[in-house]
């Protein structure tokens, strides 16, 4: 029995590297409420504006009203009159499927290109100013180009997702590498690793808090961009069930979509924020406060 | 190869840089020439700015000298390698590897077996009275333990020389006080040969056989003074303050009386 798990909220966890210190129950409870209470609040607005009758139901449904329409959508049986009923989750593996394949390509390529434009100086040359430009383009303007090239297609949605999402990620690999602290080559080299290698031993590892920077924010553009896609160039998904409610005023579906959208945004970057964490383990505790 | 071919030779070694700022050549090195003996340990000590760093950049192969060169056993030294060790003062470990990592990753770049590359990491990670530590990362280590790895992470190649830049001037007194004496024990055990700038001449004279003092603008060999005194050797003892205050006024003296030329 020690006096500290009774007297203090905060105690010593032997055997652990990073944080030593874990909060007491107490304090958990706090921060979670801190965390909840804004988003609560405004649910319960909400609920009364439209309860008290102060808007009127069509131009703003009640959150209650959210919830039944998104559970019809969710858990309704398939139809062929009602579009929604039931294709929340097929519309959901649709979008997380173009996602993840345009967000895969745009990764491997990102990574792989940028990395090499950090390192070596003929590549950045060569690619600097085509990057930059395309950059500068609204992934948006593409959106014809797209559906000109691959017609109402999966290809032309995988290809707005990948091609947007590549950017921030190339841009933020070639950072980092260009970032790679000259001493760690110099320590390579006289630790007897040959030029060519310095690349995979040195740069590629030195450059992964940079990557990991550009993956997450490519990630998020491809949430985007399947959204967009989704609305003018493919049928199915969360971005073409947001403009499908949208003709069929049904601002309440409009609302479970956008909540389906962010839900989803919110977990993928979760997944990658905690690979990021077990990454780059090797700096935790170094960085920040 | 004769038997008379010094171990390590620079010869007429030059080095001129481009101030970027000020678009003029800058000349860090004038006309270096000298002889080490295998087993020699050497510091090289000066003001800064006198290219004693470049002068060891040159013989790590970081840097070509712009005139002369630099042989190890006769051979032309044009690149870095694995037989040059070299312990720089900002440690320069990997920071996404462990402590054991760091230290197997010369072992592992010779591709040697796994089971002598173990065998080579603990006995090397013992000696620099390292065990224990193995997988925590270099941000978890103090600076005397990062300056340990890095020690660790060239012995472990068994390198021809150990190349030290200002080692120990990040550490705080105590601790570069035990890693003098640490790197003076494994001298003693190893008998590599060592080149060691400071620029500290107490440094320079507790640990040298021989210090080559250097003078500042452009870079110049000054003196080249034999240490005789006995090791373990005491820095509070009569001798000891003697060669030191003899190397103190050698380094001083000749660079007042430039600056008053300058001025």
């Amino acid at each position: 029995m020690t006096q500290s798990s009774l007297s203090q909220p905060v105690r010593f966890v032997a055997g652990s590297n990073g944080k030593q210190f874990e909060e007491g129950p107490r304090k958990r409870l706090w921060r979670l409420a801190r965390r909840t209470a804004l988003p609560a609040a405004i649910l319960i607005a909400w609920e009364a504006v439209t309860a008290a009758g102060w808007v009127s139901s069509a131009s703003l449904p009640s959150p209650v009203s959210v919830a039944i329409a998104w559970w019809d959508w969710i858990f309704g049986p398939r139809q062929t009159l009602a579009w929604y009923s039931g294709t929340w989750g097929v519309y959901v593996l649709m979008s997380l499927e173009r996602v993840a394949a345009g967000f895969a390509i745009a990764s491997v390529t990102g990574v792989a290109l940028g990395v090499l434009i950090g390192w070596y100086a003929v590549i950045d040359d060569l690619c600097d100013g085509l990057i930059n430009f395309l950059r500068a383009v609204p992934m948006t303007a593409w959106v014809p180009f797209a559906v000109f090239i691959f017609g109402i297609h999966e290809s032309a949605a995988i290809f707005l997702i990948a091609f947007g999402s590549f950017f921030p990620i190339v841009v933020n690999a070639a950072a980092g590498a260009r970032q790679t602290p000259r001493i760690l080559i110099r320590a390579a080299r006289m630790l007897g690793t040959p030029p060519r290698r310095l690349l995979v031993r040195v740069v590629l590892p030195a450059s992964l808090p940079s990557i990991f920077t550009g993956l997450r924010v490519g990630l998020g553009l491809a949430w985007v961009l399947v959204i967009v896609a989704e609305m003018l160039a493919v049928q199915g998904g969360l971005g073409y069930a947001l403009w499908s409610a949208y003709q069929f005023s049904r601002l309440d579906l409009i609302l479970a979509a956008i909540a389906s959208v962010g839900g989803l945004g919110l977990v993928s970057d979760r997944i990658i924020s905690l690979l990021a964490q077990r990454v780059l383990r090797w700096q935790s505790g170094s960085t920040g406060q | 190869m004769s038997s008379l071919q010094p171990f390590i030779a620079f010869r007429n070694v030059q080095k001129s840089f481009r101030d970027a700022r000020e678009g003029r050549i800058v000349r860090a090195i004038e006309d270096v020439s000298l002889d080490i003996d295998r087993g020699e340990f050497v510091t090289v000590i000066g003001p800064s700015g006198c290219g004693k760093t470049t002068l060891l950049n040159i013989l790590a192969g970081f840097e070509q000298p712009s005139a002369g060169r630099v042989l190890l056993e006769g051979e032309l030294i044009d690149g870095p390698g694995a037989d040059r060790g070299v312990v720089f003062q900002e440690y320069a470990l990997f920071p996404w590897l462990t402590l054991r990592q760091n230290v197997e990753y010369g072992p592992r770049e010779r591709r040697l077996a796994a089971s002598l590359i173990r065998d080579l990491t603990d006995r090397t990670l013992a000696m620099v009275r390292l065990a224990g530590a193995d997988n925590r990362y270099p941000h978890e280590l103090s600076g005397g333990m990062r300056q340990r790895a890095a020690l660790a992470r060239v012995l472990v190649n068994d390198p021809k020389i150990l190349l030290m830049d200002e080692p120990f001037a990040a550490l705080d007194a105590q601790t570069r006080a035990r890693l003098q004496q640490e790197v003076a024990r494994l001298w003693i055990e190893t008998r590599k040969t060592v080149f060691f700038v400071t620029h500290s001449v107490e440094e320079a004279v507790l640990l040298g056989d021989r210090v080559i003092a250097m003078t500042a603008n452009p870079g110049r060999l000054k003196a080249d003074v034999r240490i005789d005194l006995p090791r373990p050797r005491d820095p509070t003892s009569a001798p000891f303050n003697d060669h030191r205050r003899a190397l103190e006024s050698l380094l001083t003296e000749p660079i007042a009386v430039e600056e008053m030329t300058v001025a």
